[in-house]
């Protein structure tokens, strides 16, 4: 009996505080796994924790069906190279022969094409971002790490622009995590007034750090809510303004806010003066942006935008969460740097109730073995001179320019694959069918994951079985140590076949292939390195032992009062000038606009109007689904049931026009591709947008290719309609949230047991 | 195991604070585990009002979820001083498993979109896989 683990009749209880497998962003869910002779049979919510509090999404209410799925991959397994995509050609092997062709398939391909041959990829949510970079520049001794999604539209543009503007780490909303034990009862809470959400759903998605139903939470108790979205959500209905923009034209939206409360003497004027470096630069570059300008580009009119700024900056405090939509457009950057700005200017930064920062510290995220990395091998880096924006802040590669470098082999040929939680031609990456064909041109693939998935059926030949977060000792930090509002453990139940955690998988990996940069004597003494890591003493047993098995460590508000947002410790924000940078000479030095400006989507009615005329839909795709973390869980039974196909919206308006009916099989197409849909109708989406959905493919096809890819991936994949090598001018942002496309009945879809229609 | 302590369901109920319920199906879903009903089969469902556009940023969208014949208010886990299992799970904690009176005096003093089931069964026709 413990805290952690105790009997409760038949039933040995096991207490966690859970991150990933199956895929979830890092807020530590809560949960007591119910397991018996080393079997999960079900998961409860830990009534005990002080953020969750006894809650489960239905992603985790599914983990045992999930962990117990027959599909699931338990042993290493092999397939010849010239076998690729043959579902037939996989062979049982032991983890000695797995780490016996690694280790000799590394050396091989290191002495005759060099380090830099062997490529990484990393997929997002899990929690493998500091393993798989400790993987790639420690054990492989290469530059090069990728995150496989196009002009990398998620979470690095935000917080790499918070590094670049605030010298900060991720900034979210205040939902009290910072004190466990009374919550938004305790006297040092603030409750927001308002909480401006921009482009996210965060009741699905619970997004890097922030439970997503805090924010009902807190509703609850008065706070009213600013939605930002193309699609009326559910959370969008629920509030006091509801922003519903086109596709990709926000940040006209918040450059028209900040004009409002600029001209209309509504800023704060002490923060803005003593903190802001350029605000006479960007009062005047607002000009530009009064909301009659931004009316007719975003769809919502001038009185509606200047009242809702006019709201934002009365409500002390106002906070703000914003999400991947910010992110996927190749105005992003500016987007992001303006929704910052906003926050700024009405003296909403690191106040109680407010947007945390985190510390000057955690602006740039901890790339474990990085520095360690000769320089040599560093200056290979493929895309990091060309794009410093996105390389200063993240040490990846640049996600389009690697994709160019394994298709055309220059500077030099890509040979080596390990992939790590990520199924690229299924869900990240725009034109994936390439993104497939570059893989295949590569000589060795290495994936390690938990089922099958088209990426691995097409292009794989050596797969490494991935433990689930039930069976596994870790350790969870919210918003991946950008903002460590708290550390919590990962509590091992059960085992799987032989499946190993990602940490174990890269300690015994790296012993193999360089052992003095894996100096930890087992899991556990890694894991207490790591804890320290984000300033919290003890051993990860002490971790697991804890009241609530978390700990938070003191968020200190205001830190830039102090000198807690600098690396120097000099009061002040950790940017070049010291001052929030309204006016960022980085970027001019990089080759773009110092200050924010709106952008048009490079494919919309105003852009490409001649395209237009044929593909008179603008799309939006992505929006987060209950049951799914993206491309996985799609053969979980219970979970299918409540999501069971790739939906595309259209307005009834539309749909009359166009004689479809609800639940039609469609054809969504443009000039770079099509993939097939059911038609969901529904007024959330205005008139001539249409929204589909992401990372669909079917595990009841299989995986051989039948005329549609591997497990149908090309009959439902999205991003077939959107464009490689699109991004912004500093290599953040491609334009999955606004493209453009046509709408036609299909003859039929797959929706039967098994085959395909004619 | 479940217990097959039959507690009395009369005078009990369950209260729904629809304003707030996001639709996110952990009530189903809890239930279909917890009795190891197969997809497609439910103790308690979900039901919407909407989306309509009212026009004027008047939105209409109501999450509802409502008990089948197969629930029986959690009767043993209540027993066992628990909460249901719906209830416990609920995202946005918008479920009230409990007595009547306390049940209506909440709705009272709460906002209007509420709604209140009254007794289920004393005993699920189905058996508790834990």
């Amino acid at each position: 009996m413990s805290n952690w683990q105790w009997q409760e009749g038949e039933w040995t209880v096991t207490r966690s505080c859970a991150w990933s497998p199956p895929g979830e962003h890092p807020i530590g869910w809560g949960l007591l796994f119910y397991s018996k002779n080393g079997r999960l049979d079900h998961v409860e919510g830990d009534p005990n924790q002080p953020i969750t509090q006894g809650r489960v999404s239905i992603k985790f209410l599914e983990l045992a069906e999930y962990c117990n799925s027959p599909e699931r991959i338990i042993h290493p397994m092999k397939r010849d190279p010239k076998d690729r995509g043959d579902g037939s050609k996989w062979q049982r092997i032991s983890w000695d022969e797995a780490w016996d062709i690694i280790v000799e398939k590394t050396r091989y391909f290191q002495e005759k094409y060099g380090n830099e041959s062997i490529m990484t990829l990393i997929g997002t949510g899990r929690d493998v971002w500091h393993t798989v970079p400790k993987i790639t520049f420690s054990a492989f001794e290469t530059c090069n790490f990728e995150y496989t999604h196009n002009g990398w539209s998620c979470y690095g543009p935000r917080s790499s622009i918070c590094a670049y503007i605030l010298g900060a780490g991720y900034p979210e909303v205040d939902f009290a995590s910072e004190f466990p034990e009374k919550r938004y009862d305790d006297p040092r809470y603030v409750l927001p007034e308002t909480v401006l959400v921009a482009g996210k759903a965060p009741l699905e998605s619970n997004p890097d750090g922030l439970f997503g139903h805090a924010l009902i939470d807190m509703m609850k108790r008065g706070t009213e809510l600013i939605v930002v979205d193309c699609r009326a959500t559910w959370l969008a209905t629920r509030a006091k303004y509801f922003m519903q923009v086109r596709p990709g034209t926000d940040t006209a939206l918040y450059l028209a806010m900040c004009n409002v409360i600029i001209n209309e003497d509504l800023y704060d004027h002490e923060f803005c003066e003593e903190w802001i470096y350029g605000f006479e630069e960007f009062k005047e570059r607002v000009q530009e942006y009064p909301p009659e300008v931004a009316a007719p580009i975003t769809g919502i009119s001038a009185e509606k935008i200047a009242e809702c700024a006019r709201y934002f900056a009365n409500c002390k405090p106002a906070s703000m969460t914003w999400g991947l939509a910010v992110d996927e457009k190749v105005n992003g950057l500016q987007c992001a740097h303006t929704i910052l700005l906003l926050c700024a200017i009405t003296g909403n930064l690191d106040i109680p109730g407010g947007v945390l920062l985190g510390a000057g510290d955690a602006a740039a995220s901890q790339w474990w073995g990085w520095e360690e990395l000769d320089d040599a091998i560093k200056e290979k880096r493929i895309g990091a001179a060309e794009f410093p924006c996105v390389c200063t802040t993240m040490s990846t590669c640049h996600p389009d320019r690697a994709m160019d470098t394994i298709l055309t082999d220059d500077p030099y040929p890509v040979k080596m694959i390990f992939c790590m939680s990520a199924n690229p031609i299924s869900c990240p990456s725009a034109d994936p069918r390439m993104w497939e064909k570059g893989f295949h041109r590569c000589e060795y693939v290495v994936v390690a994951d938990l089922f099958m998935n088209p990426f691995i059926a097409s292009c794989g030949d050596l797969v490494l079985p991935v433990a689930a977060l039930s069976e596994k000792d870790g350790i969870v930090a919210t918003h991946y140590g950008g903002l460590t509002l708290f550390v919590g453990a990962l509590v091992k139940a059960c085992q799987v076949g032989e499946c190993k955690s990602d940490d174990e998988i890269m300690l015994e990996l790296g012993k193999r292939l360089n052992p003095s940069k894996f100096p930890w004597k087992d899991l556990h003494e890694f894991l207490t390195w790591e804890l320290h890591g984000y300033g919290v003493e003890g051993t990860w047993e002490d971790l697991r032992d804890s009241k609530y098995g978390l700990v938070t460590p003191e968020h200190e508000f205001e830190k830039y009062a102090f000198g807690g947002q600098t690396w120097n410790g000099e009061p002040g924000f950790g940017t070049e000038t010291g001052l929030v940078e309204a006016y960022c000479q980085r970027w001019e030095r990089w080759g773009d606009d110092p200050l924010p400006y709106y952008e048009e989507p490079p494919y919309s009615p105003i852009s490409t109007p001649q395209l237009f005329k044929e593909y008179p839909f603008v799309l939006t795709t992505g929006a987060r689904s209950w049951a799914y973390f993206h491309s996985e869980q799609k053969q979980i039974p219970r979970l299918r049931a409540v999501d069971p196909w790739p939906e595309t919206e259209m307005n009834p308006i539309d749909a009359e026009r166009l004689g479809l009916q609800e639940g039609d099989w469609v054809y969504v197409y443009n000039m770079f591709g099509r993939c097939r849909q059911k038609l969901h109708i529904t007024p959330i989406v205005k008139e001539g947008v249409v929204h589909s959905k992401h990372a669909w493919w079917y595990p009841e096809k299989g995986p051989d290719d039948m005329g549609y890819g591997p497990y149908g991936v090309w009959d439902a994949n999205i991003n077939q309609l959107v464009p490689h090598g699109v991004f912004g001018k500093l290599g953040f942002g491609s334009p999955f949230k606004s493209m453009i496309c046509n709408v036609e009945k299909a003859e039929g879809g797959p929706d039967f047991a098994t085959g395909w229609p004619k | 195991m479940a217990k097959d302590t039959k507690v009395e369901n009369a005078g009990y109920g369950m209260l729904i604070d629809y304003k707030y319920c996001t639709g996110c199906h952990s009530c189903e879903v809890s239930c279909q585990e917890r009795f190891g009903m197969p997809a497609g089969e439910f103790g308690i469902k979900l039901s919407q009002n909407g989306p309509w556009d009212h026009g004027n940023d008047n939105w209409e969208w109501n999450w509802v979820p409502i008990p089948t014949q197969k629930c029986d208010l959690c009767a043993d886990r209540r027993a066992a001083g628990k909460k249901a299992l719906c209830e416990q799970h609920c995202q946005a904690f918008v479920i009230t498993v409990g007595k009547l009176e306390d049940l209506v005096k909440q709705m009272d003093e709460g906002g209007k979109e509420q709604v209140l089931f009254n007794r289920t069964n004393d005993v699920a026709p189905l058996k508790a896989r834990y």
